[in-house]
C-alpha cells in the first residue's frame, strides 16, 4: 500500500499535500495498489473529500496536540501508522515539515528515501526516482535498494489530479507519546500568500530603487494573486523583510509563473528559481543574464512596464 | 557545552554543472570546492558565536568525505572549531552518511548537533532529521535563530507564511538557515592555529547504503526568451493565458 502524509497549518490542508495526494493515487495505480491519506491532528476540511484527490482511505489520528510539529512525535506515529497497516511506501510533500519529518521516517522504516523528487518513478526495473540537485541545475535518477520507500515531492510539480469518488475516513488509535518540544510564540505574516506554496510569484530586484518604489509591484502581485518576492540584495538591505528572499541562500521556489522586476539574474539568484515554469523578466538592460533564463522578457524601464502590467491584467480579468 | 557541526564539501555556487563516465558522475574538472554555505555560515558560525559567549564551549567538526575534503575542513578549523573528524568514505547516499555522523555524535555524546539546512549539491535536506531518529534526539528544522541558557535551547524556526519560537531540551538536533549568524572570513591567527589543530581519520562504520544514482541529466535548454514590446503589455498577458496558460 501507498500512504501519503497530509499536512496542515492552521486547520487547513495544504495544496502541496493536495499534489502528494494525487502523486501517491498514481503510483499506487502504476504499482497496482492500494492508496490512503494519514492525517495528523484537527483539520476543518472534510476528510472524505480527499477521495476526490485519490485517497481511497483516510487514517485520520485526530488530536490536538498534532497540529504542530515536533519531529521526533509525527515521524514515530507516521512509521507506526505504516507498519500497521502495512504501507512500504510512504509520500509526503517535500515542504517545510515533509523536509523535517521524511527523513526520521525513512531512518524508523528503514527506507531508502529521495527527497525533492520531480515525477513518479520508473518502475520497469527495480524503483528509480528523478530529483532536482545542484539547486535545480540538474536532475538524478536515484534507484531505491529498500523494499520500504520514502519519497518527498518537490511541491508544483505534479498537478492535483480530480476523481470522482469520496474516501472512507478510519480513525486510528495509536498512544502519542509527549511532546518534548514547547512552542512560545507563532509570528504569521497576516494576508500575506506564502511564498512557498504560491503559485504566482512577483519579485524585485536593486532596479527598483528603493523600498518606496515597491508599491507598483504590489499592485501587479494584488492583479495576479501572487505572492512577492525579492533578491538577496534587497533583503540584506532591508527594504523588503528576509522571507521575501529567493535564491541560493534564501528560499527555493518552483512557481507556475515568476515574474523578475530589476533582477540582473545572477547564478545565485537563479538557482532559488529556475525550477519555475515560466519565467517573465522585465529589465531595462538587455544585457541583463537572466533573460538568457526567461521564457518571456520585456526589455523596457519598469516604473512604465508594470504598471502598463497591471493594467492589461485587470483588463483581461474583467472580460474574461 | 559539546557541540558538533556536521560539514559538507560542495561545488562552488557559481561551478558549471556538468557529468562524466556516461552522465553517471559529477564533472569535478575545474570546480573550486566549498564547505556547504548553510553548515559554514550558519551552523558553524553560529556555533563559534556560542564559543565566544562561553569560552568553555568545545567545538568539534565532522565531515564525511575522502582526502580532497581536507582543505575544506582546514578551512573550517580557521574559523573556529576546535577538531575535527574525517570519517573516509566518498559515499552520497544519506543513510549512510547519517549512520557515520550518528556513530561520531554517540561517542562524542554532544550537548548540540548543527547542520546545514541542505547541501547545495544534493539538496536532500535529509541530514539532521535522520541523525535525530538516529540518536533519538528531538529535531528542529530551519532555524534562523538560536540561543542556549543552561539546558535549554530557544530555537526560532521557520513555518509556513511565518516564524514559531520554541524551547527544547538539551541535547538536540538543529538544522540552519539564514539570519542564524553572520557570515564571516578566516582571520590570519585562525588559519595559522588551524595548521595544528587536530583532524582525525577514521574508517566508515558498518551502514548499508539504500539508495544509489544511476545518472544525470540536465534540463533541456530554454527555448530562447520571446521579446516582447513594452508598449504592448496586452500582448505579454495574453501569451501567459493563453501560450504558457499559467494565469
Amino acid at each position: 500500500m501507498v500512504i501519503v502524509y497530509i499536512d496542515q497549518a492552521d486547520h487547513q490542508i495544504k495544496k502541496s499535500s493536495l499534489e502528494a495526494m494525487s502523486y501517491g493515487a498514481a503510483l499506487a495505480k502504476q504499482l497496482g495498489c492500494e492508496v490512503a491519506a494519514l492525517v495528523l491532528g484537527t483539520v476543518q476540511d472534510n476528510l472524505a473529500d480527499l477521495g476526490k484527490n485519490g485517497a481511497q482511505k483516510v487514517y485520520h489520528l485526530k488530536n490536538e496536540s498534532l497540529n504542530t510539529l515536533d519531529v521526533k512525535v509525527h515521524s514515530s506515529l507516521i512509521a507506526t501508522a505504516a507498519k500497521n497497516v502495512n504501507a512500504n511506501v510512504v509520500v509526503f510533500a517535500h515542504n517545510i515539515n515533509g523536509k523535517a519529518i521524511a527523513p526520521a521516517v525513512s531512518v524508523k522504516l528503514e527506507a531508502g528515501i529521495v527527497t525533492g523528487a520531480s515525477s513518479l518513478p520508473n518502475t520497469e526495473n527495480g524503483f528509480v526516482v528523478t530529483k532536482t540537485v545542484f539547486s535545480g541545475k540538474a536532475f538524478a535518477s536515484i534507484q531505491i535498494e529498500t523494499p520500504n520507500k520514502v519519497i518527498a515531492i518537490n511541491q508544483n510539480s505534479f498537478g492535483i489530479v480530480n476523481y470522482d469518488h469520496n474516501a472512507i475516513v478510519e480513525e486510528l488509535n495509536i498512544p502519542i507519546p509527549a511532546s518534548s518540544i514547547k512552542i512560545t510564540k507563532v509570528e504569521k505574516v497576516e494576508g500575506e500568500i506564502p511564498l512557498t506554496e504560491a503559485s504566482l510569484v512577483v519579485s524585485g530586484g536593486r532596479g527598483l530603487k528603493g523600498p518606496e518604489h515597491w508599491g507598483i509591484l504590489l499592485d501587479l502581485a494584488k492583479s495576479l494573486g501572487a505572492a512577492t518576492a525579492c533578491s538577496r540584495p534587497v533583503s540584506d538591505s532591508d527594504w523588503r523583510p528576509h522571507h521575501e528572499h529567493v535564491g541560493q541562500t534564501g528560499i527555493q521556489i518552483a512557481p507556475n509563473l515568476y515574474i523578475a522586476i530589476g533582477i540582473s539574474g545572477a547564478i545565485q539568484h537563479l538557482a532559488g528559481v529556475n525550477r519555475s515554469k515560466t519565467i517573465v523578466v522585465i529589465n531595462k538592460d538587455p544585457e541583463a543574464p537572466f533573460f538568457k533564463a526567461a521564457d518571456y522578457g520585456v526589455v523596457g524601464d519598469a516604473f512604465e512596464v508594470v504598471p502598463t502590467l497591471t493594467k492589461a491584467i485587470l483588463k483581461m480579468k474583467s472580460t474574461a | 557545552m559539546k557541540i558538533l557541526v556536521c560539514i559538507s564539501k560542495t561545488p562552488d555556487t557559481t561551478a558549471k554543472i556538468a557529468f562524466t563516465e556516461g552522465n553517471t558522475k559529477f564533472d569535478e574538472n575545474g570546480v573550486q570546492w566549498i564547505i556547504n554555505p548553510y553548515d559554514e555560515w550558519y551552523a558553524l558560525v553560529r556555533a563559534i558565536e556560542l564559543k565566544e559567549k562561553d569560552p568553555s564551549t568545545i567545538i568539534h567538526l565532522v565531515t564525511v568525505g575522502t582526502a580532497d575534503a581536507e582543505p575544506i575542513i582546514r578551512k573550517a578549523l580557521a574559523l573556529g572549531g576546535d577538531e575535527a573528524i574525517r570519517i573516509n568514505s566518498n559515499s552520497n547516499d544519506s543513510f549512510f552518511v547519517a549512520k557515520q555522523l550518528a556513530t561520531v555524535a554517540k561517542e562524542g555524546n554532544y550537548d548540540l548537533i548543527f547542520t546545514g539546512k541542505e547541501t547545495i549539491d544534493y539538496n536532500s535536506a535529509s541530514i539532521g532529521s535522520m541523525l535525530s531518529a538516529l540518536l533519538d534526539m528531538p529535531f528542529v528544522s530551519l532555524a534562523n535563530k538560536f540561543d542556549c541558557d543552561g539546558n535549554t535551547a530557544t530555537v526560532r524556526r521557520e513555518i509556513e507564511g511565518g516564524e514559531e519560537t520554541c524551547e527544547v531540551n538539551l541535547p538536540v538536533v538543529i538544522s540552519c538557515q539564514k539570519g542564524m549568524a553572520e557570515q564571516r572570513i578566516p582571520n590570519m591567527r585562525g588559519i595559522m592555529a588551524a595548521r595544528t589543530k587536530p583532524l582525525k581519520v577514521l574508517e566508515p562504520f558498518e551502514a548499508s547504503a539504500t539508495t544509489s544514482i544511476k545518472k544525470f541529466d540536465t534540463p533541456p535548454a530554454k527555448s530562447g526568451v520571446k521579446l516582447i514590446d513594452p508598449a504592448n503589455m496586452d500582448e505579454l498577458v495574453r501569451l501567459l493565458k493563453e501560450e504558457a496558460k499559467v494565469i
